[in-house]
């Protein structure tokens, strides 16, 4: 199964049965596969007439009750932004796969990317935080959905799968374990006395459960600054309620959410700090380099937002070196030089897009590092 | 003060359907939004309809605030993107009946595409659209609509665009209801809304409305009063008048009545007819098949027949004491009386008027004084309408004034 496969499969074993999509290469597989399953398992596909319909769907759909899920790259992406904000105000539960292709503009529409990472977290205008995952393979694909279904439940935050389209169109097996070793965060839709409904708990923490349309509790949610109740509060001071709930509930639970994998990351004197199929060319010049006699450690970034700030802290100082390689023109090593506090060298190994690195040019920027 | 708002919220007839809490609105005196949400909440409370199963979805704008001041499920979107989240509610729940209530920068403009393609896949929406002829929160910009030659702050010469004619953008996108009044048509408005809220399929009504504080004033063409004597002027009615001809001029003709009343399966319908034969009779939709589906909707429409009934039973019985009370009329004009009041309609939208519109604005001023007995005049128009056809246009002309006290009030 191909990784666009895998992302309709992973959100189908997560309880979603709402896709609204529109096509756009190399996603379009996603939605496809959705569309073929949708019958069989009882869920909805409906091909929007825009990314910007597609989004704003979820976010109708969500509040009606389904769990549901839109899949695009780049370009399909910039139009999304526009709700993504709205989801990310209103606090709407739903996941975005973004396959990730060559920019900008129309760019490479057939070719591999990683130049969407700070449009994920800063595309949407004004401040807002969202969860973003990486996976790297297929079966991740599918088991990375599932978790960001249950962290956008959780949380209820747009979360973002961060692919490309080397895993996107990546053909390997995978493995979909049965349904009841799957776990699944439901739904969880408020059912106690009206007088107490509140859409919202500006309090910084996630598991505040939705309210769903057609149960009798006549919200109303809004995109401007609002109340707990939903309603609109057009101040300052509200503003700064809203706005610090909204960063706060993801940055205070960073440590909940952030997942790394690390190899050798102790008393390593370089660190190779990759995500997506990226890390996957990075092992190769990670092999090469150890058995140069280098102290190689890999840490590979499964959470890209929120950034895993106090990890690369910790490390700095200690490391010599991060070696940070990524396709795109240097946009993750930004977040790595910010918390390496100029206590480590920060090593950029960009890659304009359009294939995968060298291992043989990682390998060269490890080498340097170490000297 | 404070207690007597309090009490005129909790008394207000709308109580219950309207967010009271969230008044005074913020629309301008004069304004034609406020109109039009009366006459919503009155269809919704005739239609029969369960209101814990209605959504209002709005955009931006000064329409797009109605969303805040409706007491049911309700979404203040993104600009122009009503139409596509409400697609998203009736195609997660199709058991919802969503309204998208929004104006026509909103819907026509910025939202353009999603207002043809859900008309297109006879989307199972109900679209109220004010069309004011300008972008009211922005302080009065050109349109899609603005009909050409009119000024506007983006257009201080003149307008020289094409406008859109709506009627005739939705039919040609395949709505199957499709109807114009403007804002003075209250009744109408309410009747059309009613019909839409009992059909299937995309329902797209056009209400042309007076943006006094910035259209209006800006063409010198008076105030929200002068604009509805207006309105009574240039109106014709022309049920299933071929929307080719619903084009407007500055200040022309404006062609009003339903014009489009079809069936074609919706959306939702297509994807069942597709899936069952794909699947067979075990196809489900969110865990119901389709038989499963159609009984609950069966069951529902019985509910809401029962609630319709009953609302009616009750407005005949207000009418039979009001009406033997003051004028002796023949009963048995009532349980017609929605198709009575449509045929009528035609007959008296070209009479009764000239005269009427001034003189309920004169008094209305001085009913402003005396504060207490606005209750009195809204209940005595409100059993006229339901009744005698004939006098619609009067209705609705006293309707206005008596919704003005109330907002200065407020507002003070």
């Amino acid at each position: 199964m191909d990784g666009d496969h895998a992302l309709a499969e992973g959100a189908l074993a997560a309880g979603c049965r709402f896709f609204a999509g529109y096509p756009i290469t190399p996603s379009t597989e996603t939605a496809e596969r959705f569309a073929e399953r949708a019958p069989e398992v009882g869920a909805l596909f409906i091909q929007m007439e825009d990314e910007l319909a597609s989004i704003a769907a979820l976010i109708g759909a969500a509040w009606a009750g389904q769990k549901c899920m839109t899949v695009t790259c780049g370009p399909g992406f910039s139009l999304m932004t526009e709700n993504l904000g709205l989801a990310a105000m209103t606090e709407t539960p739903l996941v975005i796969a973004n396959v990730q292709r060559g920019g900008p503009s129309t760019g490479l529409p057939t070719l591999t990317a990683q130049q969407d990472m700070m449009q994920a977290k800063y595309g949407p205008h004004g401040d807002n935080a969202i969860i973003a995952l990486c996976p790297d393979s297929p079966q991740e694909c599918f088991d990375l959905t599932v978790e960001a279904f249950n962290l956008s439940e959780f949380y209820r935050v747009p979360v973002i799968i961060l692919t490309d389209e080397t895993v996107g169109h990546m053909h390997e097996k995978v493995v979909i374990p049965p349904a009841d070793q799957i776990k699944v965060v439901p739904r969880n839709n408020y059912s106690g006395p009206k007088e107490d409904c509140r859409p919202y708990k500006f309090d910084s923490k996630g598991g505040h459960p939705m309210v769903r349309a057609g149960d009798g509790y006549n919200f109303h949610i809004t995109g401007l600054v609002h109340n707990e109740m939903g309603y609109p509060v057009m101040t300052a001071d509200q503003g700064k309620i809203v706005v610090t709930h909204l960063m706060e509930k993801i940055n205070s639970n960073a440590d909940d959410i952030i997942r790394l994998e690390e190899d050798q990351v102790e008393g390593a004197d370089i660190v190779v700090v990759s995500y997506g199929i990226t890390s996957r060319i990075a092992v190769k010049a990670i092999q090469d380099a150890r058995k140069e006699g280098i102290k190689v450690g890999s840490l590979r970034l499964i959470t890209i937002w929120p950034f895993c700030e106090k990890r690369i802290s910790e490390l700095s100082g200690k490391v010599k070196a991060f070696v940070v390689p990524e396709i795109n023109y240097g946009q993750m090593v930004r977040e790595v030089e910010r918390c390496a506090h100029g206590r480590s060298e920060v090593i950029s190994v960009n890659h304009c897009g359009g294939a995968v690195h060298d291992p043989e040019v990682i390998l060269d920027a490890i080498r340097k590092a170490s000297k | 003060m404070s207690t007597d708002i309090k009490k005129f919220k909790s008394e207000s007839p709308m109580s219950g359907v309207l967010r009271m809490d969230r008044m005074p609105h913020i629309w301008c005196p004069g304004c034609g939004i406020g109109s039009e949400v009366n006459a919503f909440a009155e269809a919704v409370k005739r239609s029969g309809i369960d209101p814990k199963k209605l959504v209002v979805v709005s955009g931006i704008g000064c329409t797009g605030r109605v969303a805040g001041y409706v007491d049911f499920d309700s979404i203040h979107t993104t600009h122009g993107r009503a139409i596509p989240v409400a697609t998203g509610v009736k195609l997660a729940n199709p058991e919802l009946t969503v309204v998208v209530f929004s104006g026509e920068g909103d819907l026509t403009g910025i939202g353009g595409n999603h207002l043809i393609h859900a008309a297109r896949r006879n989307m199972d929406l109900i679209v109220i659209c004010n069309n004011n002829f300008t972008y009211g929160m922005t302080g009065g910009q050109v349109t899609p609509t603005t009909p050409s030659s009119a000024i506007a702050s983006t257009t201080p010469y003149g307008n020289y665009e094409y406008p859109f004619s709506l009627p005739f953008l939705v039919d040609a996108a395949g709505g199957t209801y499709i109807a114009r009044w403007t804002s003075m048509h209250a009744r109408n408005v309410t009747q059309s809304i009613e019909e839409a809220l009992q059909r299937k399929g995309f329902s797209f009504i056009e209400i042309i409305s007076p943006c006094t504080t910035l259209y209006l004033r800006r063409n010198r063409l008076g105030d929200g009063v002068d604009m509805l004597q207006d309105y009574q002027e240039k109106t014709i009615l022309k049920h299933g008048a071929d929307t080719r001809e619903t084009a407007i001029d500055f200040q022309g003709k404006i062609v009003i009545g339903k014009f489009v009343d079809k069936q074609k399966p919706t959306y939702l319908e297509a994807v069942d007819k597709c899936c069952i034969k794909l699947v067979g009779d075990d196809y489900q939709l969110y865990g119901k098949t389709i038989p499963e589906r159609e009984a609950e909707e069966k069951a529902e429409k019985e509910r809401i027949a029962a609630r319709r009934a009953a609302v009616l039973a009750e407005e005949n019985k207000a009418v039979v004491t009001k009406v033997s009370a003051k004028i002796p009329v023949k009963a048995g004009v009532k349980k017609t009386a929605a198709k009575v009041v449509k045929k009528a309609a035609v007959k008296v939208a070209a009479p009764a008027k000239k005269t009427i519109v001034k003189a309920p604005a004169k008094t209305a001023k001085k009913a402003t004084a005396a504060t207490t007995k606005k209750a009195a005049p809204k209940a005595t128009v409100k059993v006229v309408a339901k009744k005698a056809a004939a006098k619609t246009t009067v209705k609705v002309a006293e309707k206005k004034p008596v919704a003005k006290p109330a907002v200065k009030k407020t507002r003070k």
